[in-house]
């Protein structure tokens, strides 16, 4: 009785949905879609209104809804960097020089979100890394 | 045959002998037959001058604006005349406008101006016609009939009854990509005024329109598109000779519809992407265009510049002006009955930077 009871308890852990490692429901999914919709919708806001530089220039200004940034061919080589970059060192090129502002670390809540707007609008695209 | 000292040819010789060499502008000029005379005039477009606050302005728009300016006024036999196609401001602002035109005054030779949706929808042209005049009109120039439109009118519910504020109306318009803009349109107004002055021309007189946005439809979503184009062209459609050349898509596209010959022109301030690059829209650009090279983000001036366009026996050839990047042409071929590039039309001849993904 008590191993039938072990037993019991032991495949109620196993099977629950919620103590299994790599069990997730569509609810979990449609949250972790939204978190990161949220984030690129902040990013977007980012790209459109200037608010990362200091001129008023915004990303779109160059790149409507983000077209141009190739965010699937990184990391690869920039001549003029003179190293393989990642997406992040171009976006603080960008603010650095047509937008005229300060750079953001790489893990910036800032920097993230412009990267999930990027990353968003390519959605679909293959992966090509170091291509030019 | 014409010389232009560029900074880019400046460079080539110092690198390669130390010495200053120019870069030829070739101006060809044919035969014109009966009272028409070929000539060309210069196309500068989409400065979009941008005010900072109080003085200050963009350096980077500001740079392409003068540079073009001061490149234009280099070249002899000088043009007949200057167009600047639109977008001379980014918001509309009077300052911007002003520091705008100021640069403009610059220019040798007589200035025509077409209107730009970034010159418009803070205070729907008002201060702009105190600058520059009327917002369409035509004139005759050596044989041709030049049409001056504004393609960049929108619906008036959209203009006037929307948005609780000018500035907010501007702001919206402003953005490309933005859904809440509003897509662009000549206007019946307008179109019963051209068809007006079309009636008394010829129908064998050379035409050449200018207008801000395509007055063809390319991408809605960006509106590279003008939403009664095909009312435009059906008045265009009965003469034998017709060029459409326009601004606001910063990048060279060409196109032909029956008898209408397209050409875009670039801008001075920043270039675009091709519409087929974004993901999302499996949009197209005409697809005669031979697409310019792809925008190396670190040179500030490349794929912007501007255009010499010539005209012989009423067609246009632009030659466009490319800093950082070698002069591309395109005229129209009276074989084929189209515009083409002079060198690069032919796929086995491009240029790995004119692949656009």
């Amino acid at each position: 009785m008590r191993r039938f009871t072990i037993a019991l308890v032991l495949s109620a852990v196993l099977l629950s949905p919620a103590t299994l490692a790599d069990e997730f429901t569509g609810t979990d999914v449609d949250r972790w879609q939204s978190e990161f919709d949220s984030v690129a919708k902040k990013g977007r806001e980012l790209w459109t209104s200037g608010a990362v530089g200091t001129n008023g220039v915004a990303c779109a200004q160059c790149h409507p809804n983000a077209a141009n940034t190739h965010p699937e061919t990184y990391p690869k080589f920039q001549k003029q960097l003179g190293k393989v970059a990642q997406l992040f060192e171009m976006v603080n090129w960008c603010i650095r020089n047509p937008l005229q502002g300060a750079t953001l670390p790489a893990d910036d809540p800032k920097m993230t979100a412009l990267v999930a707007y990027i990353h968003k609008e390519r959605k679909g695209v293959a992966i090509d890394a170091g291509k030019h | 045959m014409t010389r232009l000292i560029t900074r880019r040819s400046v460079i080539a010789a110092g690198a390669a002998a130390g010495t200053l060499t120019t870069l030829p502008i070739s101006m060809v000029r044919l035969a014109f037959g009966g009272t028409r005379e070929d000539f060309s005039f210069t196309y500068i477009s989409d400065s979009h001058i941008q005010q900072i606050k109080g003085a200050s302005f963009v350096r980077n728009w500001d740079m392409g604006l003068k540079r073009a300016i001061a490149e234009a006024n280099l070249i002899t036999p000088e043009a007949d005349f200057v167009m600047f196609g639109g977008d001379l401001a980014q918001l509309g602002k009077k300052e911007e406008l002003d520091h705008g035109a100021e640069m403009l005054s610059h220019v040798k030779g007589k200035l025509h101006t077409v209107m730009g949706e970034h010159d418009y929808y803070l205070d729907l042209g008002e201060y702009w016609s105190k600058l520059y005049g009327p917002q369409w009109y035509s004139f005759d120039h050596k044989g041709v009939h030049f049409v001056v439109l504004n393609s960049i009118l929108t619906t008036d519910e959209w203009t006037f009854h929307r948005w609780p504020t000018a500035e907010q109306r501007m702001l919206e318009m402003a953005g490309l990509d933005n859904p809440n803009g509003s897509p662009f349109m000549v206007g019946e107004k307008q179109r019963a005024w051209l068809k007006d002055d079309l009636d008394k021309v010829s129908k064998d007189t050379p035409l050449i329109v200018f207008s801000h946005s395509p007055l063809q439809k390319i991408y809605k979503g960006w509106n590279f598109w003008t939403d009664d184009a095909e009312q435009v062209q059906a008045l265009l459609q009965p003469f034998k000779t017709v060029n459409v050349i326009y601004g606001h898509v910063h990048q060279i596209q060409y196109n032909q519809i029956g008898n209408i010959s397209f050409n875009a022109v670039m801008a001075t301030a920043w270039p675009w992407p091709y519409p087929d690059t974004y993901a999302q829209a499996g949009a197209h650009v005409p697809v005669l265009t031979v697409p310019m090279n792809r925008a190396d983000p670190f040179f500030e001036r490349d794929a912007t510049g501007w255009q010499m366009i010539d005209v012989n026996s009423g067609r246009v050839t632009a030659r466009y002006q490319l800093w950082d990047n070698g002069e591309r042409v395109v005229g129209y071929d009276p074989k084929l009955g189209k515009p083409v590039d002079k060198k690069y039309q032919e796929a086995i001849v491009r240029k790995a930077p004119q692949l656009h993904y």
